[in-house]
């Protein structure tokens, strides 16, 4: 009975996807819009997908992307947690960085950039730093925040039971702050994409931002509609795997926490 | 194992209090919400700054951090750990102690199978009982063999039947391994069930502390004995066994029959709410009934106290102002008493 309402719910889900491609392929294909030239089918973007993909542009730029996406994202995160860990953990370290933190944290990712053009360079470092400050500061604060929302008892409770500070630390306090730490790479994950592809686009040269830029130049709406839904698809991917570490590591306690 | 002493400890509510607790003894704290009690735990396991001093087996520990004191700590709220399974939450102090893993393994076996909990070794906390939680909760602050047990509230939030069924296999446990224990409640009755001493909390302040059969029958001050219920003691000139499991006493005009299974009796506490009073004669045997006069009247918020004498006897009663109401008593009437053998308590010759 499960089983059958779970499948006739992912068919219900489904069915918008495909009214929208259909209204999409028949706007395309009949001219409803202002013309074929600005709005193909559907068909001619998943033409022009297999185009790409066989000629090898999609995937030189989108490796570049990911690439980029994978180091900022996983740099920021893990320099972002360590942070977060420790101003949660000391209150003298968070009552020294805390300012610092809610100073720099409200600017946009890409409020960056002009500084970063001028002081890295226009290299591959440049999205690198970007994605990195976008990962790093929300994930400072959902750490910490997760860090000191900690029930005391706990770690009462680990002290009675002999455990070292280094012990509480990391078989108590950072397990209960994961669900916190989730949250913020979880926001994070997406988010890191969206600035990479405004960095390439402006200012470089290769990736699906600049793959976009080129197409906007020669006026190829069929390849940005690929770029788009290449973004969207890794946007989603990258956001759907927190989900799944997060499901897969805390699943089995966190509502109950 | 050590006793316990606290010299001048004064914490929130707690101003320099002083206190004793000896050896291998179950020395339970009551007393009314705010009162001081968990402050007291906290204050002996370390994990609260306090000024003065608490020694354990005659040296101070002060200076020492909770992980050394050597105090196993049921908290109130329990705070199992709740990322761990049942198995992990008790093997963490052993871990902790940096115990080789199948010494640690065989520990944490014995305690589950101590505490009936072996079939819950993968289960996590959310997924237990309240009953369950604070078995397992109980054998992790076992595991790594404290030499004080420190128990707050441990039946509290259980249904009747299972906080009674925890707390015989605790007390039987407990004179097992023959530990210093320190059992906060709120219930005096559980806490007379299973104490070797009874110190009642107040604002901070201990007002007693005496072997639960004192406090009944020798209550310090207005306080204690309000707190007990103002129980009637009962001096008794003669007492008589009939059968077995029952006896029959004599206190000047008032001859009772009660069910007890000991030797003679000298006094009997009985509780104002167990004394039922009529102005028509109740129906049933004339056991354990008298005829009494009314001496006084005063109303506390939603009951009566009545004072009756029955011969050289005072009794207090208490009931509930809706029963007082539908009965027309007034100081000086002759009414019936009826005498309920439900918690009755005796001191022997």
């Amino acid at each position: 009975m499960n089983n059958k309402s779970g499948r006739l719910q992912s068919a219900w889900g489904a069915l918008p996807v495909a009214v929208f491609i259909a209204v999409w392929e028949i706007v395309g294909r009949f001219d409803l819009f202002p013309g074929q030239f600005f709005f193909p089918p559907f068909s001619a973007v998943v033409k022009e997908f297999y185009h790409l993909t066989v000629n090898g542009v999609l995937g030189k730029n989108f490796t570049s992307s990911l690439v980029r996406v994978l180091i900022g994202l996983c740099s920021g995160s893990i320099a972002g947690i360590f942070v977060g860990v420790i101003m949660g953990w000391r209150s003298v370290i968070n009552r020294a960085l805390n300012p610092i933190i809610s100073l720099l944290y409200p600017i946009p990712a890409l409020g960056w950039l002009p500084l970063l053009m001028l002081w890295i360079g226009i290299n591959e470092m440049l999205p690198i730093t970007i994605i990195f400050i976008c990962s790093f500061f929300p994930v400072v604060y959902n750490t910490a925040t997760g860090i000191r929302n900690v029930d005391g008892r706990y770690v009462q409770a680990a002290e009675t039971l002999g455990a070292s500070n280094m012990r509480i630390l990391f078989k108590v306090i950072i397990p209960l702050a994961l669900p916190n730490i989730f949250t913020g790479l979880r926001l994070e994950a997406g988010m890191s994409w969206r600035v990479l592809i405004a960095a390439e686009m402006v200012a470089i040269p290769t990736g699906i931002g600049a793959l976009l830029m080129q197409a906007e130049s020669l006026v190829r709406v069929d390849i940005i509609m690929v770029c788009l839904i290449v973004l969207s698809v890794m946007c989603l991917l990258f956001e759907r795997v927190f989900v799944i570490m997060e499901r897969h590591m805390i699943g089995k306690w966190s509502n109950h926490a | 194992m050590p006793d316990i002493e606290l010299v001048n400890m004064s914490r929130h509510v707690c101003r320099n209090m002083n206190l004793r607790i000896m050896d291998r003894e179950i020395f339970v704290i009551v007393g009314t919400t705010g009162a001081g009690k968990t402050t007291l735990l906290n204050v002996i396991a370390g994990v609260a700054d306090y000024k003065g001093s608490v020694l354990i087996d005659g040296a101070s520990v002060d200076k020492v951090s909770p992980r050394r004191r050597g105090v196993g700590y049921l908290f109130q709220g329990l705070a199992l750990f709740p990322h761990m399974t049942v198995e992990a939450n008790i093997a963490f102090g052993l871990c902790a102690a940096g115990m080789e893993k199948s010494a640690a393994d065989r520990r944490v076996l014995s305690l589950m199978e101590m505490m009936h909990i072996k079939h819950l070794a993968c289960r996590y906390p959310h997924t237990l009982s309240g009953g369950e939680k604070k078995r397992v909760a109980l054998a992790r602050s076992l595991a790594p063999s404290p030499q004080v047990l420190l128990l707050d509230e441990p039946t509290a939030s259980l249904d009747h039947q299972t906080a009674k069924y925890l707390r015989t296999e605790l007390v039987s446990l407990l004179k097992r391994l023959e530990m210093t224990t320190v059992y906060v409640t709120h219930d005096l009755r559980e806490a007379e069930e299973i104490a070797d001493r009874i110190a009642l909390m107040s604002h901070g302040r201990i007002e007693q502390v005496s072997t639960p059969r004192d406090f009944f029958f020798d209550p310090r001050n207005e306080f204690v004995s309000e707190f007990v219920g103002m129980p009637n003691i009962i001096e008794c000139t003669r007492s008589r066994i009939l059968t077995s499991g029952l006896v029959e006493v004599v206190s000047d005009e008032m001859t009772m029959v009660l069910p007890y299974d000991g030797g003679n009796i000298r006094k009997i506490a009985i509780p104002p709410d167990d004394i039922y009073i009529s102005d028509v004669k109740p129906p049933g045997p004339a056991l354990n009934r008298f005829t009494g006069k009314v001496v006084e009247i005063s109303r506390y918020g939603s009951s009566v106290r009545v004072r009756v004498s029955i011969g050289k006897n005072r009794l207090l009663a208490e009931l509930p102002a809706s029963a007082f109401d539908e009965l027309s008593l007034e100081e000086g009437k002759d009414v019936h008493v009826v005498i309920k053998l439900r918690r009755l308590r005796y001191v022997e010759s």
